[in-house]
C-alpha cells in the first residue's frame, strides 16, 4: 500500500477531502486515496506510476476495470466505468476512478447518485433514457429471459409509469422524480470498497 | 445554481464600460494595497496585481513594465491554464491616492458576497456533478481566491480580528473534517460486513448491521454500570466476607467452589458483585463519599432512558432516510426496472440468484397486470390460510401452556434436594427448545398460506415474535408469583433473624457471665439470610442469557457447521445429489437471528437492574457473536433462494426493539415502585420501597428549598396539569402531522392530475393535428398551447445546438430542465451546461453557457 507522502502531497490530500462525498480516512484498509490507488495500481502495475505528486497522465482502459470483484458481477459494469470516464469509452485515469467510487459510496448525495445513474441506464448516451435503453437494462437485468412480448409490455410500463411529460422517453427530469421516491435506490446504488 | 449566477454577473460587469471597471479597479488596487503593506510582502502584492488583471480583462492594454511582465509569465505556466493576463500599467499603480484608502460599502458587500459564493462553493463541490479535473480546477481557484480577499475584508481595526476569525473558522473546519474522518475510521467491522454483504446481498448485512448497533448501544450501558456501580462498589466497598451478604452461609460453604454450582450461578458468583445481593446499603462509601444506591437505581433508571432515547432517535432518523413512501404502486415497473439491482453483489452465485429473482417478479408484476387476481380456488387458498393460523394459535397457545407448567414445577423442584441436571435446567431447556423448534414449523405451516415471500418473512417475524413474547410473560408471571412467595417466607426469616441475634447475644452473656462486655460479632457465615428475591430473579435472567447462548451457538455449530460438512464430503460417496438436493446447504435466516437478538436485549434490560454483571455478559455475548456469526454465514451458508431487499426493514427491527423495551419497562417499574426491597440485601435494604433512596438523598443531601421545590413538583395538582399539556401537546403535534400528511397527497393528487392534463393535451394534438393546424392558421400570431414560455423554448430549439430541445409535439412543456447537470458524455469538449430556464438569448455571448473559469 505504502506510505501516502510518495504516492500524494498533502496539498492533494486536503483537495481529495474537500472534494470527495465519503470521509477520507488516511489509515490503512479504509476509504483513502492512498488505498484507491493502490487498488487502481494493483490493476496494471506497469501502466500505473506510484508517484502522483505530479499528477502524471495515465488512463486504464475498461477492460481491466470491468475485473475488480466490486464490478465483476454487475450487469451494468461496463455503462458505470463509461460514464464515469471523459472520453465516454471508458478510460478511466485515477481521478476519474476515484470519482466513481465516491459517487457510489454510500455517503454520497441522492441528487449526485441519480444523475450518475441517469447516465448509467443511458445506454446510448442522448441524454434521453428512451424504450431502446430500456429494453437493453431489461435485457441485462433479466440475462433476456423474458419473451420480446414481456420486454415491450414492461417498458411501455415503465415509460408510462415515469413520464412526466408525455414524450414517450424519459427526461432526467422524470427520471429523477421517479427515483427519488423509490425506497431501495439509496440502499443499493451503492459499492463500498 | 448560485455559483453560476455568479459567473453570469461577472461578464455584465466587465462590459459596463471603461469608467466604471477603471474605478472599480482603483478600488481594488488599495485593497490590494492595504493588505500587502499589512501582512503579505511582495510576492503578496504580485499576486493581487495578478487578480486585478484578470479583472479588467476588457480594458485596453496600455504601457508594460517589461521587468514585470517576465515574471508574471514565468509564474503562469505554474499557474491556472485559462487566466489571462494583461500587461499592467504603471500609471495604474502610482494612481492610487491617500485619499481611498477605505472602500466604498457597496463595494465590501460586493466583495465580500463573492468571497462568500466562493466559499459556498467550496462546501458544496462534493457534490455537484462535475469532473475531477474540472472539481479541481475549481476548487484550487475558489481557494486562492478566498485566501486572497479574505484578508482585505475588514476596516481598520477591525480587520486583524476578522482576519483572526477567518483563521479560527478555517482550523475549526479542518478540525470538524479531522473528526469526522475519525468516526468513520471508528466504526468497528466495516469490511467485515461489507464481504457479507457483497456475498449476501444487503438484507443479511442488514442483520450485522443492527447487530453492531446493538453492539455499541450496549457498550455505553456497559460503560454506565461498571463505571458507577460495579467498579466503585469494587474498589471502596466492604471486602468479601466483610458482612453477611458478602459472605457464603457456611451450609453452602462446602460446594460453593463446584463448577456444577457456579455454572448454575450459585455459590461464590451469587454472592458476587455481578449481584443485586451483594451491594451494601451504607449511604456513601470510599474516601469519596460515593452514594452507591443513588447511583445504583440511577443507573437502572438512565439505562431505560438512554435505550428509549438511542431506539427513538434512530428510529427517526431511519424514517428521515427512508426517502419516499415506497407504498404506493405509482412506479411498479420503473423501480422495478432501476432500483432492483443490488450494486453491492460480488458474488457469482449470489447474482445469479439475483437475476433470477429479478426475472421472477418481473413475470409476476406482469401476471398482475394482466389479470388482477388468479382466481384459481380462492376458497381453497382461503381455508388454507384461516387453517394455518388456527394451526399457528395452537401451537402458541400449548407453548405457553407448557412454560408455565414447567416453572411450576421448578418451583416444586426448588424445595427438593436431590435434583437431576435435566430438573434443575428444565426450564431453560424447554424454553430454548421451543425457540429451536417452533420457527420451522410455522415456516412450514405458512407454506400452506403461499404469500409472497416478503408478505411471509413479516407474518412469520410476527408470530415468532407473538412465541417468544408469549413465552417471555409467561415466564415473567410464573416468576412474580416465586418472588411473592419468597416475600412472605421473607417476613418469617426476618423474625427468625431477629430471634437468632437475641439469641446469640443471651448465650455469650451466659457464657461468659458479664453484662458488661460486648459480645465479638457472629461470623458472617452463620447469620441466618433471608432470600433474596432480586438475586433470585436476577440468576433466573443470567442463566437464560447464557443458555441463549449456548443454544446459538450450537445450533450454528451443528445446524450449520456439521451440516455443511457433512453435505459437502459426504457428497462424494451418497446416492443423490447432496448439495442440490434435500439437505443441501443452509441458509442464514434473518428472522430468525434478529429476534433473537431483540429478546436476548429484552432480557438484558428487564435483568439488568438485579444483575449489574448481566451487561457485562451481553457486551461479550455481542462482541463474539460478530466474529462467530459472520465466520459461520460465509463458511458454511448459502445466499437466498430468493435474495429480497432489506428496505426499510431496519426500522421494522428497530420497531420490534421498542416494543421490547416498553414490555420490558413494565415489570422492573413495577417491581422498583410497588415491591419491598429485601431487608438484607441489595443497596436498598431497611427501606420501604427502592425509590426512598431518592427522597432519602433530597432531605440530607440537598438544601431544604431544594426539598419542598421537589414536594410540590411532586403534588398531583401539579403533575396532572404537566401530564394534561403533555397530552394537548401530542395531541397538536399529531393533527399538525396529519395536516402535512394531507397537503402532501394534495400535492400529489395534483401532480399526478398535471401529469395526466399533460398526456391528454399530447394525445389531442397528435391526434387532431389537423383541427390544430387550421386554428393556427385562423390565429397566426397565437399557438394555441396554454404555456406562456411556448415561443420562448421554440426559439431556443432553432437556435440551440445543444442535446435540450424537445420534440415539436411535446413544445411549451413546464418541465424544469435546468437542473446543474452534464450529462452528455459525448462530447468532453462541452463543458457548460444549460443551466437556465430556456430564455431568449442575449445578444453578442451565448450566455447560457458558462463562461470559462475565472
Amino acid at each position: 500500500m505504502g506510505n501516502k507522502q510518495t504516492i500524494f502531497t498533502d496539498e492533494q490530500l486536503d483537495a481529495y477531502q474537500v472534494i470527495l462525498t465519503k470521509p477520507i480516512v488516511v489509515f490503512v484498509g479504509f476509504f483513502s486515496p492512498s488505498r484507491l490507488h493502490g487498488r487502481y495500481h494493483e490493476l496494471a502495475p506497469h501502466l500505473v506510476p506510484m508517484d502522483y505528486t505530479k499528477d502524471p497522465d495515465c488512463k486504464l482502459p475498461l477492460a481491466l476495470i470491468v475485473n475488480m470483484p466490486e464490478l465483476k458481477e454487475n450487469p451494468f459494469r461496463n455503462r458505470i466505468v463509461e460514464s464515469f470516464s471523459e472520453d465516454g469509452m471508458g478510460n478511466l485515469s485515477f481521478n476519474e476512478f476515484v470519482d466513481m467510487f465516491s459517487v457510489l459510496s454510500e455517503m454520497a448525495p441522492r441528487e449526485l447518485k441519480a444523475i450518475y445513474a441517469f447516465k448509467i441506464y443511458d445506454f446510448n448516451v442522448d441524454n434521453y433514457l428512451c424504450k431502446e435503453d430500456l429494453e437493453k437494462t431489461l435485457n441485462k437485468l433479466t440475462k433476456e429471459e423474458l419473451t420480446p412480448e414481456e420486454v415491450q409490455l414492461v417498458c411501455e410500463k415503465a415509460i408510462e409509469e415515469a413520464d412526466l411529460d408525455g414524450d414517450n422517453k424519459l427526461s432526467f427530469a422524470d427520471f429523477e422524480n421517479m427515483i427519488s421516491r423509490a425506497p431501495d435506490f439509496l440502499s443499493t446504488f451503492h459499492i463500498r470498497i | 445554481m448560485r455559483t453560476m449566477k455568479v459567473k453570469m454577473r461577472a461578464p455584465r460587469r466587465r462590459s459596463g464600460g471603461e469608467l466604471p471597471v477603471r474605478k472599480k479597479e482603483e478600488k481594488h488596487w488599495t485593497v490590494r494595497r492595504r493588505t500587502v503593506r499589512s501582512r503579505r510582502g511582495r510576492r503578496g502584492k504580485r499576486e493581487e496585481e495578478r487578480k486585478v488583471q484578470r479583472r479588467r480583462r476588457t480594458v485596453e492594454p496600455r504601457k508594460e513594465m517589461p521587468k514585470e511582465k517576465t515574471k508574471r509569465r514565468r509564474r503562469k505556466k505554474k499557474g491556472r491554464p485559462n487566466s489571462h493576463f494583461f500587461p499592467f500599467s504603471s500609471d495604474s499603480s502610482s494612481s492610487s491616492d491617500e485619499d481611498e484608502e477605505s472602500l466604498s460599502e457597496g463595494e465590501m458587500a460586493l466583495l465580500m458576497e463573492e468571497v462568500e459564493e466562493k466559499k459556498k462553493l467550496i462546501s458544496t463541490i462534493r457534490n455537484k456533478p462535475w469532473r475531477m479535473k474540472r472539481r479541481l480546477t475549481h476548487l484550487k481557484e475558489a481557494q486562492d481566491f478566498v485566501d486572497k480577499f479574505e484578508g482585505a475584508l475588514g476596516k481598520g481595526k477591525g480587520r486583524k480580528w476578522y482576519a483572526y476569525k477567518v483563521m479560527m473558522t478555517k482550523k475549526w473546519i479542518k478540525f470538524q473534517r479531522d473528526f469526522e474522518n475519525f468516526k468513520t475510521a471508528c466504526i468497528p467491522w466495516e469490511r467485515k460486513i461489507k464481504e457479507v454483504e457483497s456475498h449476501f446481498g444487503s438484507s443479511v448485512a442488514s442483520y450485522f448491521i443492527f447487530l453492531r448497533w446493538m453492539y455499541g448501544m450496549n457498550l455505553v450501558m456497559f460503560g454506565f454500570t461498571f463505571g458507577l456501580v460495579v467498579i466503585p462498589e469494587v474498589l471502596m466497598g466492604l471486602p468479601y466476607g466483610s458482612i453477611p451478604r458478602k459472605t457464603v452461609p457456611r451450609a453452602e460453604q462446602a460446594t460453593a467452589q463446584d463448577y456444577s454450582v457456579l455454572m448454575d450461578f450459585n455459590g461464590y458468583c451469587k454472592y458476587s458483585v455481578l449481584f443485586y445481593g451483594y451491594y451494601n446499603n451504607q449511604r456513601t462509601i470510599g474516601l469519596l463519599k460515593f452514594r452507591l444506591p443513588l447511583a445504583y437505581l440511577m443507573v437502572g433508571i438512565g439505562t431505560f432512558g438512554y435505550s428509549l432515547m438511542v431506539v427513538i432517535r434512530t428510529m427517526a432518523k431511519n424514517a428521515d432516510l427512508g426517502g419516499g413512501d415506497g407504498e404506493d404502486g405509482e412506479f411498479t415497473f420503473a423501480w422495478k426496472m432501476f432500483t432492483s439491482w443490488d450494486y453491492l453483489i460480488g458474488n457469482a452465485e449470489t447474482a445469479d440468484n439475483k437475476y433470477a429473482s429479478i426475472t421472477t417478479s418481473f413475470k409476476e408484476s406482469i401476471v398482475d397486470e394482466q389479470e388482477n387476481q388468479k382466481d384459481e380456488n380462492i376458497h381453497l387458498r382461503r381455508f388454507l390460510r384461516v387453517l394455518a393460523n388456527v394451526l399457528i394459535t395452537c401451537s402458541l397457545g400449548g407453548s405457553g401452556y407448557l412454560i408455565y407448567f414447567v416453572v411450576k414445577r421448578s418451583q416444586e423442584f426448588a424445595n427438593r434436594d436431590d435434583l437431576s441436571w435435566y430438573e434443575k435446567n428444565e426450564l431453560e431447556i424447554i424454553m430454548s427448545l421451543l425457540g429451536l423448534l417452533c420457527p420451522p414449523l410455522f415456516e412450514t405451516i405458512a407454506e400452506l398460506e403461499d404469500y409472497h415471500p416478503r408478505i411471509a418473512l413479516k407474518w412469520q417475524l410476527g408470530r415468532i415474535f407473538a412465541l417468544l413474547l408469549g413465552n417471555l410473560y409467561t415466564f415473567l408471571f410464573a416468576l412474580f408469583d416465586e418472588v411473592n412467595t419468597k416475600l412472605e417466607e421473607e417476613q418469617s426469616i426476618k423474625n427468625a433473624t431477629i430471634l437468632a441475634l437475641k439469641e446469640y447475644y443471651a448465650n455469650y452473656t451466659r457464657l461468659v457471665n458479664d453484662t458488661e462486655a460486648t459480645p465479638p460479632p457472629m461470623n458472617p457465615a452463620d447469620v441466618i439470610r433471608g432470600p433474596c428475591w432480586e438475586t433470585a430473579v436476577g440468576i433466573e435472567f443470567v442463566k437464560l442469557t447464557v443458555s441463549d447462548i449456548q443454544v446459538t451457538y450450537l445450533t450454528i455449530l451443528i445446524g450449520d457447521f456439521a451440516r455443511a460438512v457433512i453435505v459437502r464430503f459426504l457428497n462424494y460417496c451418497w446416492c443423490w445429489d447432496l448439495e442440490a438436493g434435500f439437505p443441501s446447504y443452509g441458509e442464514f435466516d434473518i428472522s430468525g437471528n434478529v429476534l433473537g437478538l431483540v429478546f436476548n436485549q429484552g432480557m438484558i434490560w428487564m435483568g439488568a437492574f438485579y444483575a449489574p454483571g448481566l451487561v457485562g455478559i451481553n457486551v461479550l455475548r455481542l462482541l463474539t457473536s460478530m466474529y462467530y456469526q459472520c465466520w459461520a454465514v460465509m463458511a458454511t451458508n448459502v445466499p437466498h433462494e430468493r435474495v429480497f431487499k432489506a428496505s426499510k426493514s431496519n426500522n421494522f427491527y428497530m420497531g420490534l426493539l421498542l416494543l421490547i423495551l416498553f414490555l420490558s419497562l413494565l415489570p422492573v417499574v413495577y417491581t422498583i415502585m410497588t415491591l419491598p426491597p429485601s431487608f438484607d440485601c441489595g443497596p436498598f435494604s431497611g427501606k420501604a420501597k427502592m425509590f426512598d433512596v431518592i427522597i432519602e438523598t433530597i432531605d440530607l443531601d440537598l438544601p431544604a428549598f431544594i426539598g419542598t421545590l421537589f414536594g410540590y413538583v411532586a403534588n398531583p395538582g401539579l403533575i396532572i396539569p404537566a401530564v394534561l399539556l403533555m397530552v394537548l401537546a401530542i395531541y397538536y403535534l399529531n393533527s399538525v402531522s396529519e395536516a402535512y400528511k394531507n397537503s402532501n397527497l394534495d400535492l400529489k393528487k395534483k401532480m399526478q392530475m398535471a401529469r395526466d392534463e399533460e398526456k391528454n393535451r399530447r394525445n389531442n394534438t397528435d391526434s387532431t393535428n389537423e383541427v390544430m393546424k387550421d386554428l393556427e392558421d385562423l390565429l397566426p400570431n397565437r399557438s394555441l398551447a396554454p404555456p406562456a414560455p411556448a415561443p420562448e423554448s421554440e426559439k431556443k430549439t432553432s437556435s440551440d445546438p445543444k442535446p435540450m430541445k424537445t420534440k415539436p409535439g411535446a413544445v411549451g412543456k413546464g418541465v424544469p430542465l435546468q437542473k446543474d447537470v452534464a450529462l452528455a458524455t459525448s462530447n468532453p469538449a462541452t463543458r457548460g451546461q444549460v443551466v437556465r430556464q430556456p430564455g431568449p438569448r442575449g445578444p453578442g455571448r451565448g450566455r447560457g453557457r458558462g463562461p470559462p473559469p475565472r
